[in-house]
Order: structure tokens, then C-alpha cells, then sequence
């Protein structure tokens, strides 16, 4: 029995993957150096789907890590930690993954459906996990930060002087860029602080 | 919310990936558009998309592209689109690396974070965190304060683990925030509750008095979130570990409480963290054990799983307290999740009884070839610790363990079934035939040199001495025309040990090793050659001195030593010993700094691998660094420390008997545990009860407190009396003693003379012989002959089994008991030990002692050795 507590600690996840059913790499976020290069997390991730993609089971112990899984008509689902962390703290977070984009997706959760809706997976998962943090694990809460809405606010709503000061701001940002000029840098940061 | 893609992705497929053929340089390429006014959210949004998609793809982006896109998207600040700003924040985190001058949206951000769209708000905190360094950190200390205690969760969450991701790099701002954080842990919401206490422990964790401050406020006013619980549970475990308080503090009863929360997560947290806890006894696991119980049959997998993997942690220890969960375990077996069945297997083959052996082993041989490399290994132990517990039950692990070794798998897997199998058939000699078998259909497609090496030095020991042992050379043979250069080597030395034993194979191996003598390696030429003139001499005692028992000297002298035994071969057995002489080198001086490291599992497979100078070395350089004890030859043996006090006396000394060929040096180790003491020339007179006569006293100078300090007595042997190898001395430690300054040290100038008695050092027949292993005792009995046998039967009246009385033979001969006849078989009456060792002076021993059981034990000791007086004083001081 090994008798190493570890140190209390807020980092639980290791990496979130989403795979599909080829075992390629729809999405991958790593959260500590485990896997330091493409090349390592890429051959750990071939490791998972081989172990993984022929039973509905859960949960397994892989490369000496604990991994919780769901799979569900083409994607693959994975959540990641360490051998000693609660497992059922994993399955929270691999839950409320899935509970989130099941809503986002209208429970259309599938492969095409994802990729045509990368951007409410990235918000998502970015409101679960926080730099393997346990950020959120209502999935009520994370659809509802997601909030996918409000994307048609037209151009013609925006104010005259929203456009005026567009055009300054931009001025501003390409001086700077071409100039790099630590002075600029400045002149600009004072310029956007937030006095409106 | 379908997306409209490019003509070209609605062309490929309704199964194919919209992002599949994405080009970085395309990409950026369209990522000019964000220059354009108006803004196009949608167009914009999607191009974000796709940098994100391929930075997650681990597409690598040069500095220059990305700090062009990256600036190119600060323009999209000024969109209102809440979907487009959100992966704005997201681009900034994950550019925040590849580009430069990333803090230029640093002022966008911090108007984000403190604007009224709460949306934006916890995001922005969390982006602008990431681009911080710690002197921007002060600049926006105020916001993050303020967020810290703000209303909206998401915001103060937000704001506590940002703060946490910052403490690694400014601990020192952080830490003023700890009075927000705390107010943040009496919120409502159960995420920033949790948050807020990881912060709360991580700025206090080295403050121990702070932690169980908190532990103390957070277990009476009790919290929602079960994340937090878990989060208390492990700070109070790790306090209750290193403050070693026992189990009836109130840090233990708030663990225990939590086994009955109503939260699973908690409720298996605390159970962990219970069985988890050292020298937990059966009494406190129960309430741990029973909630893992009932988890067994949750129907959820991964509460299943984490309960029987924490039960198998128990049952390692404690095997009693798991029986109870016996039948919901056997339940578990059949679950469709393969790592659980087998937690649940093993850790029944722990807890169950013989009888359901045979059903589990069916059982796990049903999956075996389903489960992952990691819980094969773990089933491989349990077998292995099953075969020491069950010795009857070795046909059905062999056969299962062969199934196994078929089966693919890594080089760990393989070498615990390898080492486990080995293992068997040392324990039980009637499973060697099978086992030997399983092995060699192994090694015929093998490809870890290690463990072919190891398995053929195994062959060549075991085989020659099975019934049939010419089926081996067949196995062995191939390895030589199929391996690489190590493997061939090893099974040259293999075969050679079959041409030694036995008679009517040597011609066909003479032939085989005539063929290896062609060999295009070096080492297998020379070992061929080497064991070609060995085995041609025919004679038993050149046998059993360089094939069996010569494993040292295989190794440990170069080559050039071995081509000076083939040429020398033809001569006289006595001329070969004198070129030799190392053969009679004692176990612990062979030198194995010139071995090969390939071979060394090999040659090395029974020793203990000791790199470098042994503790004996250590002492024999020290010993002649002392001017007194120049001339006494080299050191024969050095025995184990014996104290001369008690644990906790002013003084503490403990003896080392360094043996010579005619002399002994008596190593005194002393400390003084007196700071208000020095003390000079210590030196410890010794009165010999017999015949030995002490030459000189090398006293040490100065034994300052707590600082050892060794002194020493030369003494001559009886040169006269060879017999007289046991002796007596009454020991007294004299010395010069001046009181000091017990801080300073500083000593006074006047000192007086004192002494102090310590125990009886005792001289036995152990010290004058050195232990050597010999692998085959028959082979080398036979090579000392019968000229100097002797053998007398005892009685040994106040023995009462038989394993004591080995252990007792063993520990007063001090030698090297062979075959492994240490071990005495379970429900016999009569045993066989074979003891080997050297003499003092160079003499081979050995000692068969024919024991019996009745009414105590009857001893029948014969002694063999090179001369007679040996054998003299071994039979005299057994009796």
C-alpha cells in the first residue's frame, strides 16, 4: 500500500480529449507537462482509443493514469487525472462535459453536429476546466455562460461614434505594430483605459 | 446555428471534417478580413474557430504569423458579437505564449472585467491573468480584490483560481488577498466556496498552525459544495500525517464523519483517505470498508471501480478486513468493465481460500488478453503471492502463466511471469519439469535479451539434473545459431554445464561447442574454447570448479586470465590452482568491476549486484592506511557490527572483528554522547580468556561529542594451537576525560583518568571462515574428496523444529548454506543442509548435517575439507 498523500491541491484534470471514431484528435487540451510534445500526446491518445474504443466501460487505469470515458454514436469522450485523484471527481467533470454540449447540440451529440459547432465546444470546456481546475460542474451553468446568442447583432447598431473611435483605435494598433515603439505602447495603453 | 462553410467543405461529405485540409498559411491569410470595417462577426468568428482548431491540433505557429494574427485580432474588440469576444479571450490564452507584446490588450481586458456584462466579466479575469506578470499584477491588484468578493460566482470564481494559477509566480501579491478569499469561502455558491478554500490552503499550507486554524472553522461551520469537502478531507489527512496525531483526534472523527455525507464523491474520498492512513487498524477500516461495500454494487462503473481498487489497497494489508466483502467482490467478476473484474479477482485471490483458486484462475484467463499491460502485471503478483500461500495449487498457476507468456505483451509483463514462474519452480520441485519447459517453448521467440539470458543460466543450473536433460539441448543449441551476441554467450556456458554432468551427452556437446568456437563474437569464442578444454579433461573436480560453481570467475577476471588457464589446462590439476588461486577467493572479494554489463544477469543472477567497492574493501583500504597493521596480509573477513553497550549510555561502542591470516583487528567505533565532555586517547584494553596474546593498541586521539571516532587492538592468533579458534575478552574503555563548555565546546586544560567496563567481546568459529556460495554442492563435495571426511552425530536437546535448528547451524558456522537447503519443507521430520565457506588460511569447507526430528533434534554432521585441522575445529566447536 502506498502511503503517499498526495499535496491537497485544486489541480485535478490532467487533459480533456475528444476523439472520433477513427481515433483521431477532434480536441485535446493537455493541462500539465504529462505529455510535453504533439508527438507524446498523439501516441497517448492512439494508446487510449486502442484500449477504449471496443468497450462501454467507463473508466480504466492507462500509463498509470486514471481515465474516465464516454462514448456516444461517433466521439469519444475523455477526461484524465492522476492514478490518485478521486475518480468521481473526474466523472463530474467528464459529466458535466457532456451534459453541456448534449444541451448546446440540442442532444444531437455527434461528430458532424461538433465540428459545426467548434467554437461553443472551445467556450465550453474552457468554463469546465480552468488550467486543470474544476472551474464549473453544473451544466445548467455552463450553457448558460456559454450562451450561444445574440450573434446577429447587425453592424448598423453600432453607435456613430463606436466606428470613430474604431478607426482612431486601429490607427493606433498598426503605428505600434509597425513601429514597435515602447512609447507607443504606452501612449495606447493610457489611451484604452477604461474611462468610458 | 449551421455554420456556412466554404463551397469546397460542403462539397467533400456529410461524414467528413470541415476542418480536416485546413492550411495554416490559408488561414492567416484569411484572417485579414478582421482589418476590415465593418466587422463581419460571423466570417470573423469562424476564422477564430479554425486558428483555435489548429493551435488544438498542435500545428506549430512561428512568432512573426502569430503576433500578426494575434494583433490583427485586437481589432475585434470592437465588435459587440458575445460569442466573437469570448473566443477572442480565448485566443489570447492560447496565444499568450507564441506571440510577442501580448499585453497590449491588457487595457481591453480590464475594461472587460470590470464592464456590466457579466458574461464577459469572469472570462475577461481569467484572460487577462494569463498575459500578467507580477509587476502588472499590482497594477490590477484592485480589480482582482474586488472581483474576488464579487456577487456573481462566475466572476469571483473566476478570480480565485486565476489568483491560484498566480501564486506560483507572485506569491507575495497574492497573499494579501487572503482576507477577500475568505470572505469569498462563506459564499453560497459551491464552486467559489471550493475555490476560494484551495486558495485559502495554498497561501497557508506552510503555516501549520493557520491550516488546522481553518480545518478547525471550515469542519464546525460545515460547507455545501462537495468538491470543498473532498478538498478538507485531504488537508486533514495531511495534517493528521505529519503532526502523527492518533486516530481519536478530532481531525480523524471529522473523516469518519464524512463517510456519511450525502454526496458519493465525499462519502469515497473519506474512505480513501482512512485506508489510506499508516497503521490504521482493523477496528477503524470497518466503517471504511463497509461504505466501499456498498458502493461495489452502485451502477455507476467508475464508483464500482474506485471502491474495489481501494478494497485491493487493503486487502494488501489487511486481508481479514475485506473478506466480509467477499461476495459482493464475486459479483464484480463478471462486470462488463474489464479493469474492475480484475481488481475484484485479485484482490479475492488474496482474501479467498484454496478452494476458489481454480474457479478464479478460470475465471481471469477468460479476459486476460483484454485488459491493459498495468493489471496484467497486477495479476501476475497476485498469482505470485498465491503460489507462496498455496504451493499445492503450482500446476494450475503454471499452466495459466504459460497461456500468459504466449500471450503479446510488454517486456515488464513478461518478465513478471518470467520471475514469478522461476519462482515456482524453486519453491516446488515437482513443478521444475513443466516449468522448464514453459520456459524454453518461450525463449524460442524471445526478443528481450535479459530475459533469454536469464532463462538459459536457469537451464543449464536445473536442466542436467532433470531426468531426461538431453531435451534441453536442442532449445539451448538454437539460441547459439539464432541470438544475438550475449544470448549466445549464455548458452554456451548452459550447454556446458549439461556436457559436465552428464557423461553420455559430452560427445555431442564437444561438437556443439566446436561449432561455437567459430563464433564472430569474442567472448563466445573465448568461453567455447575455454569450456571445450575444461570439458575435455574429463575430470570431475576441473568440472565442478570452472563450470559449476566458477560463476565468479567466469566474469569477474578478463580475458586474458582465462586464456592463461587454456593454455596452463594441460598440466597438473595443482599447477591450474595456482594460476587460479581466485577460485578460492571468497564470495564478497571477487572484483566485478571488469564485468561486461550485458552479462550481467547472467553471471550475477544469485549475488547481490554491488557496484563499486563492497564495505569489506572500505575496510581493508582504511586498515592499511594504519601504520601498525602494515603486514598482516590482506583482510580475510570483516564481521557484522556488535555493540559493547547499551542503546542509551554516555558512551556507545560497538565492535568490528576484522580477521587476518594470522591475526585479528578489533575495530572499536565509539561515541560520545556527552556535550559537556572530551575525551583523549580513548583506547579499549582487552583481557583474552585463552591463548591470544594482544600486540598493540592504536588509541584514538580526540572524541569530541557526537562525533565517532574508532580505536583499535591487534591481536595475535595462537599460533601454536590451531584449534583454538574461540575466545573470550573482558573489554574496559580507558581514556583521558576534560570537562568543556557544553557550547562552545571549548575544553578545560586539566583532564583526569577514568574508565568504563563494557560487555564480554566473544571470538566463535564464524569469524575465521568466509561464506561462499557454491550453485552445485554435489559437484564441488565431490571435487574437496574424502581424504579429510569426518562425521559425528549430535543431539540438540533444547531445539524443538527443525527450522531453528538450521537457523541456529547457519548463524554459528557462519557459512553459505547451498541448494537452498536454508528452507525447510513444511510437515517433514528429517532435513538435509549444505553448508560452504572458506577457512581462514584459504581451505575450502563444506558441511552436509543430516538433521532428524524426534523428541528434538538429532544432527549427523560430516566435514570436508582441503586439510584436516579444519575439519578438526569445525567438528570440535559443533560439539
Amino acid at each position: 500500500m502506498d502511503t503517499v498523500t498526495l499535496e491537497p491541491s485544486l489541480y485535478t484534470v490532467k487533459a480533456v480529449l475528444i476523439l472520433d471514431n477513427d481515433g483521431e484528435r477532434l480536441y485535446a487540451k493537455y493541462y500539465d507537462g504529462t505529455y510535453p510534445s504533439v508527438k507524446e500526446q498523439k501516441a497517448f491518445e492512439k494508446n487510449i482509443f486502442s484500449k477504449t474504443h471496443r468497450t462501454d466501460s467507463e473508466i480504466a487505469l492507462l500509463e498509470g493514469l486514471t481515465v474516465v470515458y464516454k462514448s456516444n454514436i461517433d466521439l469519444f469522450f475523455y477526461v484524465i487525472g492522476s492514478s490518485h485523484e478521486n475518480e468521481l471527481m473526474l466523472m463530474a467533470v467528464l459529466n458535466c462535459l457532456f451534459d453541456s454540449l448534449s444541451q448546446m447540440l440540442r442532444k444531437n451529440v455527434e461528430r458532424r453536429a461538433l465540428l459545426e459547432n467548434m467554437e461553443g465546444l472551445f467556450l465550453a470546456v474552457d468554463e469546465i476546466v480552468d488550467g486543470g481546475v474544476i472551474l464549473e460542474s453544473d451544466p445548467q451553468q455552463v450553457v448558460h455562460r456559454v450562451a450561444l446568442r445574440g450573434e446577429d447583432v447587425p453592424y448598423s447598431e453600432q453607435t456613430v461614434t463606436q466606428v470613430r473611435k474604431t478607426a482612431l483605435i486601429t490607427s493606433f494598433i498598426s503605428t505600434y505594430y509597425t513601429a514597435q515603439c515602447g512609447i507607443c505602447s504606452i501612449a495606447l495603453l493610457t489611451f484604452h483605459s477604461p474611462e468610458t | 446555428m449551421i455554420k456556412k462553410f466554404d463551397k469546397k467543405d460542403e462539397e467533400s461529405g456529410s461524414g467528413s471534417n470541415p476542418f480536416q485540409h485546413l492550411e495554416k498559411s490559408a488561414v492567416l491569410q484569411e484572417a485579414r478580413i478582421f482589418n476590415e470595417t465593418p466587422i463581419n462577426p460571423r466570417r470573423c468568428l469562424h476564422i477564430l474557430t479554425k486558428i483555435i482548431y489548429l493551435l488544438n491540433q498542435g500545428e506549430h505557429f512561428g512568432t512573426m504569423e502569430a503576433t500578426e494574427a494575434f494583433f490583427a485580432m485586437t481589432r475585434l474588440f470592437q465588435s459587440n458579437d458575445q460569442t466573437l469576444r469570448r473566443m477572442c479571450y480565448l485566443t489570447i490564452k492560447e496565444m499568450a505564449n507564441i506571440s510577442e507584446d501580448v499585453i497590449i490588450v491588457t487595457s481591453s481586458l480590464t475594461k472587460d472585467m470590470t464592464g456590466k456584462e457579466d458574461v464577459y466579466r469572469g472570462p475577461a479575469i481569467r484572460a487577462l491573468c494569463r498575459i500578467t506578470d507580477t509587476t502588472m499584477l499590482q497594477a490590477i491588484e484592485r480589480y482582482m480584490k474586488q472581483a474576488i468578493v464579487d456577487k456573481v460566482p462566475s466572476v469571483s470564481s473566476s478570480a480565485l483560481v486565476s489568483s491560484l494559477h498566480m501564486v506560483k509566480m507572485s506569491y507575495d501579491v497574492v497573499k494579501r488577498w487572503v482576507n477577500e478569499a475568505q470572505e469569498a469561502a462563506s459564499s453560497d455558491n459551491i464552486m467559489v466556496q471550493y475555490h476560494a478554500l484551495g486558495l485559502l490552503y495554498h497561501l497557508r499550507k506552510n503555516d501549520r498552525l493557520a491550516v488546522s486554524k481553518m480545518l478547525n472553522k471550515f469542519t464546525k461551520s460545515g460547507l455545501k459544495s462537495p468538491f470543498a469537502y473532498c478538498m478538507l478531507i485531504r488537508i486533514a489527512s495531511k495534517l493528521l500525517e505529519e503532526t502523527e496525531a492518533g486516530h481519536d483526534s478530532p481531525l480523524f472523527d471529522f473523516i469518519e464523519s464524512c463517510l456519511r455525507n450525502k454526496h458519493e464523491m465525499v462519502v469515497y474520498e473519506a474512505a480513501s483517505a482512512i485506508v489510506h492512513m499508516p497503521n490504521c487498524t482493523a477496528r477503524e477500516l470497518a466503517p471504511a470498508v463497509s461504505v466501499l461495500q456498498l458502493f461495489c454494487s452502485s451502477p455507476k462503473a467508475a464508483l464500482r471501480y474506485a471502491a474495489v481498487r481501494t478494497l485491493n489497497k487493503v486487502a494488501m494489508k489487511h486481508p481479514s478486513a475485506v473478506t466480509a466483502c467477499n461476495l459482493d467482490l464475486e459479483n464484480l467478476i463478471t462486470d462488463s468493465n474489464r479493469s474492475i473484474a480484475t481488481l475484484a479477482i485479485t484482490t479475492l485471490l488474496k482474501t479467498g481460500s484454496e478452494s476458489s483458486v481454480d474457479r478464479l484462475m478460470k475465471q481471469i484467463s477468460s479476459f486476460v488478453s483484454e485488459i491493459s499491460d498495468e493489471f496484467k502485471v497486477v495479476v501476475v503478483q497476485a498469482i505470485s503471492a498465491l503460489c507462496q500461500k498455496y504451493p499445492r495449487k503450482h500446476s494450475v498457476m503454471m499452466n495459466f502463466l504459460s497461456n500468459m507468456l504466449r500471450d503479446d505483451g510488454g517486456f515488464e509483463y513478461k518478465r513478471a511471469i518470467v520471475d514469478c514462474i522461476i519462482s515456482i519452480i524453486e519453491e516446488n520441485p515437482e513443478s521444475k519439469e513443466t516449468g522448464l519447459a514453459h520456459l524454453c517453448e518461450f525463449i524460442e521467440d524471445c526478443e528481450h535479451t535479459v530475459l533469454a539470458t536469464k532463462i538459459l543460466h536457469l537451464l543449464g543450473k536445473e536442466g542436467p539434473r532433470t531426468p531426461s536433460p538431453s531435451k534441453y539441448i536442442r532449445f539451448i543449441f538454437n539460441r547459439v545459431v539464432l541470438e544475438s551476441e550475449a544470448v549466445r554467450a549464455a548458452a554456451v556456458s548452459a550447454l556446458a554445464k549439461f556436457g559436465a554432468q552428464n557423461d553420455d551427452l559430452l560427445p555431442s556437446v564437444l561438437v556443439l561447442m566446436q561449432r561455437c568456437m567459430m563464433d564472430s563474437d569474442d567472448e563466445v569464442r573465448d568461453r567455447a574454447t575455454f569450456y571445450m578444454n575444461v570439458l575435455q579433461q574429463k575430470q570431475k573436480a576441473l568440472n565442478a570448479a570452472y563450470i559449476f560453481n566458477g560463476e565468479n570467475t567466469h566474469c569477474a577476471p578478463s580475458l586474458n586470465l582465462r586464456a592463461l588457464v587454456c593454455v596452463d589446462i594441460s598440466g597438473p590439476i595443482q599447477e591450474v590452482r595456482l594460476c587460479l588461486s581466485v577460485s578460492s577467493v571468497p564470495l564478497a572479494n571477487t572484483p566485478i568491476t571488469e564485468q561486461k554489463t550485458e552479462f550481467a544477469p547472467v553471471a550475477t543472477s544469485k549475488l547481490p549486484e554491488k557496484p563499486g567497492p563492497t564495505r569489506q574493501d572500505i575496510y581493508q583500504e582504511q586498515l592499511a592506511a594504519i601504520p601498525e597493521f602494515q603486514g598482516l596480509g590482506s583482510l580475510f573477513k570483516t564481521s557484522e557490527a556488535v555493540q559493547l553497550t547499551e542503546a542509551e549510555t554516555e558512551y556507545v561502542v560497538r565492535c568490528v572483528k576484522h580477521t587476518f591470516a594470522r591475526h585479528m583487528v578489533f575495530q572499536f567505533d565509539c561515541t560520545n554522547t556527552l556535550n559537556d565532555q572530551l575525551l583523549q586517547k580513548v583506547m579499549v584494553q582487552m583481557e583474552p580468556s585463552e591463548a591470544y596474546e594482544v600486540l598493540h593498541y592504536v588509541p584514538a586521539a580526540n572524541l569530541p561529542y557526537s562525533q565517532p571516532g574508532s580505536c583499535y587492538s591487534l591481536v595475535r592468533l595462537p599460533e601454536d594451537d590451531p584449534t583454538a579458534v574461540s575466545c573470550t575478552f573482558s573489554c574496559t574503555l580507558k581514556y583521558l576525560v576534560k570537562d568543556c563548555d557544553p557550547n562552545t565546546g571549548e575544553p578545560d586544560d586539566d583532564g583526569y583518568d577514568d574508565e568504563y567496563v563494557l560487555e564480554d567481546l566473544e571470538v566463535t568459529v564464524a569469524d575465521h571462515i568466509q561464506k561462499v556460495l557454491k550453485p552445485n554442492f554435489a559437484a564441488a563435495w565431490d571435487e574437496v574428496g574424502g581424504d579429510f571426511e569426518k562425521e559425528e552425530t549430535f543431539a540438540l536437546a533444547s531445539v524443538r523444529t527443525l527450522d531453528e535448528a538450521v537457523g541456529n547451524i547457519i548463524s554459528f558456522l557462519g557459512m553459505q548454506p547451498c541448494e537452498r537447503s536454508d528452507k525447510v519443507p513444511e510437515n517433514k521430520n528429517s532435513h538435509i543442509l549444505f553448508l560452504a565457506g572458506v577457512f581462514r588460511g584459504g581451505h575450502d569447507v563444506l558441511v552436509r548435517s543430516r538433521l532428524a526430528l524426534a523428541d528434538g533434534v538429532t544432527m549427523q554432521v560430516t566435514v570436508r575439507s582441503s586439510d584436516e585441522t579444519v575439519v578438526d575445529i569445525i567438528l570440535a566447536s559443533v560439539g
